[in-house]
């Protein structure tokens, strides 16, 4: 059944974001059609929690069906745990990849509901973005991980000591999961900006953006890369 | 291998083919694709990394060898493990140096930022493999090849690997980015997981146990990352679970002595989810425990549960904490096989294996395995008051040998 939500947008939109999912080059790779045999919903952790389904997903594509694509894009592709258990697809289907494909579109476009999304997760994109490293040791703060137990307390007030008691050198950091060379991030900040993922992120928020931009610019300039 | 430098040079820019392998739904699941790897070499297109000798063959899904390097492997660390579990990479270390073995731990290493990718959809397939290749550009300038300690970062490089196999456009845009970069392009011959590693030396290590296993029981629970995504070249071994699932863990753990017991939702997800672990924590929280610990306690009761992922020991590890809270059927251990096969052959449990930035408590299973817990953590302390007061600057590996 088409979906009836969203009728304010119009079709054109819809059309012009389907359009852009599809002429992504992984996509071929990962819809070859569906037998609606359901193997990857019962194998996705997401499915058992939410009202998600990764074979409704690889029907809507292959059938073209835009209205629910919309939908979809909108309310369904956030939920999914990037686990890849729906690759057990026996039509060699990789709903997960379709799924990343979908949230790069909804990123990109800046919609509305992505915002929302990931809203919580802001502060992560920068860390990942301007470190490289997606989980320092100083993150483990008991305010934001109430509910891992006392343990993380125990970390956060012992960690330069902890991180000491490391026999490896590398890994007595505390902002970085390991020390990382300078050259070594600047490369990376070379490659944010090369690549267009600086971009992205402006769709999604503009302030975080221009922020980083800033810091990688600066360090870009230090660097003596050009490009 | 030729010099980093001629390479460099060449770097595989000056040949640009159009050459795409097409991807055949037929052939999908069973594609070599270090057949092509090789064959893009050969046409000029990167430069191959091959597999430093001495190398282990071991077998994969579809039941072609995958070499694994024994020695000169060049350590790709994981955020995750190296930023909230570093016992994880720690132990990886220790075994190396234990077995006297040649490894490199660079500073010139990114993440894979694959989080990125996989959450947030804020990053794209040119952003990601020119971080890949970056970093494999670095190990090849060192000499040293590539492991991966990470199972995302393991999963997604073959999914690099595929991109930019299948995509000569990709190609040509991820060389331009290294030729910028002023690397060299380079494809390892193998992607290779520290687990497939960890799997090459276990009769080695089964020689060197000095702890009573017999008595333990793990469950054990497989990365999806490490299988599911790209699976062609995980392994697989016929004489462990007939060859239906991953050998790589299980092997380890029943090479060690430990008894390996089966639960039903082996091949369930931890509920990571990449964005839920980090916002959205119900979610995770109630996969860990409701679908993985509290269906392993009921049906295995083990001692420990092992796993070679970041995301899934931080998952089913400190799930638990709210779990009890609401009395709910947990209480496992959760490590990585590579602390518990470092324990198993006499490391420190806090120097070494450095259980203390775990949540769950390991002192039961400690003590069954022979140790004392209380002596040990006071042993610990005492360095920790050494590195205090400026006896020590830190930890060192001498000490810890
Ligand atoms: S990748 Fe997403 S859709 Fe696929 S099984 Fe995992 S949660 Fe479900
Ligand atoms: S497993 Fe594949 S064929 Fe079956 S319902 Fe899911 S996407 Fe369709």
């Amino acid at each position: 059944m088409f979906s009836v939500k969203y009728q304010e947008v119009p079709l054109e939109d819809k059309e012009r974001l389907f359009e852009e999912v599809k002429a992504d080059p992984r996509y071929e790779d990962y819809l070859y059609g569906c037998y609606e045999c359901g193997i990857c919903v019962a194998a996705c952790p997401s499915a058992r929690f939410y009202d998600f389904s990764p074979r409704k997903i690889a029907q809507t594509l292959a059938r073209e069906d835009v209205e629910t694509f919309y939908e979809q894009l909108n309310d369904d592709v956030w939920n999914c745990s990037q686990c890849f258990s729906c690759t057990r697809c026996p039509r060699q289907n990789n709903p997960g990849g379709l799924i990343t494909v979908m949230r790069e579109v909804a990123v990109k476009n800046g919609l509305r509901t992505t915002k929302e999304a990931l809203a919580g997760y802001t502060r992560i994109i920068y860390k990942i973005m301007t470190t490289g490293t997606q989980v320092s040791p100083d993150m483990l703060q008991e305010d934001a991980f109430p509910d891992w137990g006392p343990q993380v307390k125990a970390v956060s007030e012992n960690l330069d000591l902890w991180r000491l008691a490391l026999p490896p050198e590398t890994l007595h950091t505390t902002g970085t999961s390991w020390e990382v060379e300078e050259r070594t991030m600047q490369e990376l900040y070379a490659i944010w900006k090369m690549t267009g993922s600086l971009d992205i992120i402006s769709s999604l928020d503009e302030g975080l953006s221009d922020i980083m931009e800033e810091i990688m610019d600066e360090e870009l300039e230090a660097s003596g890369l050009s490009f | 291998m030729e010099t980093p430098d001629k390479q460099s040079k060449s770097g595989g820019m000056a040949v640009e083919t159009d050459r795409s392998f097409q991807w055949d739904p037929i052939e999908a699941p069973d594609e070599d694709i270090r057949e092509a790897v090789w064959e893009l070499g050969r046409a000029g297109e990167w430069i191959v990394q091959p597999v430093p000798e001495p190398y282990a063959l071991e077998s994969t899904k579809f039941g072609r060898l995958k070499k694994i390097p024994l020695e000169k492997t060049w350590h790709h660390k994981s955020c995750g493990q190296c930023g909230h579990i570093p016992g994880y990479s720690t132990s990886i270390f220790w075994l190396n140096r234990l077995l006297g073995y040649d490894y490199f731990d660079p500073r010139d290493q990114t993440s894979c930022t694959a989080w990125n990718y996989y959450a947030s959809a804020t990053s794209n397939q040119a952003a990601q493999a020119s971080v890949a290749m970056r970093n494999f550009a670095a190990a090849y300038e060192t000499g040293y090849f590539p492991l991966i300690h990470c199972g995302t970062s393991y999963g997604h490089y073959k999914e690099v690997r595929h991109e930019l196999v299948h995509d000569a456009n990709l190609r040509r845009e991820v060389r331009e980015i290294m030729h910028k970069l002023g690397r060299p392009f380079v494809m390892p011959e193998e992607i290779v997981h520290y687990s497939e590693w960890m799997y090459a030396v276990r009769d080695q290590l089964a020689s060197r146990v000095v702890r009573d296993m017999s008595d333990i029981t793990v469950t054990v629970h497989p990365a999806c990352h490490y299988y599911k995504l790209q699976r062609a070249d995980a392994l697989y071994n016929a004489d462990i679970y007939n060859g239906q699932r991953t050998a790589v863990v299980t092997g380890v753990a029943q090479a060690l002595g430990a008894n390996v017991a089966d639960y039903s939702t082996w091949y369930d997800c931890c509920g990571f989810g990449f964005r839920h672990i980090l916002v959205q924590r119900d979610f995770t929280r109630s996969f860990a425990t409701m679908r993985k610990i509290e269906v392993m306690k009921e049906e295995a009761n083990p001692d420990v549960v092992l796993t070679h992922d970041t995301g899934c020991v931080t998952s089913l590890d400190k799930s638990q904490f709210i779990g009890k809270a609401h009395g709910r059927n947990v209480g496992v251990p959760v490590m990585s096989e590579s602390q518990f096969a470092a324990l198993a052959v006499g490391a420190h449990p806090y120097r070494v294996a450095q259980l203390h930035w775990h949540s769950t408590d390991t002192k039961q299973l400690l003590i069954k395995m022979g140790i004392d817990p209380e002596a040990a953590w006071a042993e610990f302390e005492e360095d920790l008051a050494k590195i205090k007061d400026g006896t020590i600057k830190s930890l060192s590996w001498e000490a810890v040998m």
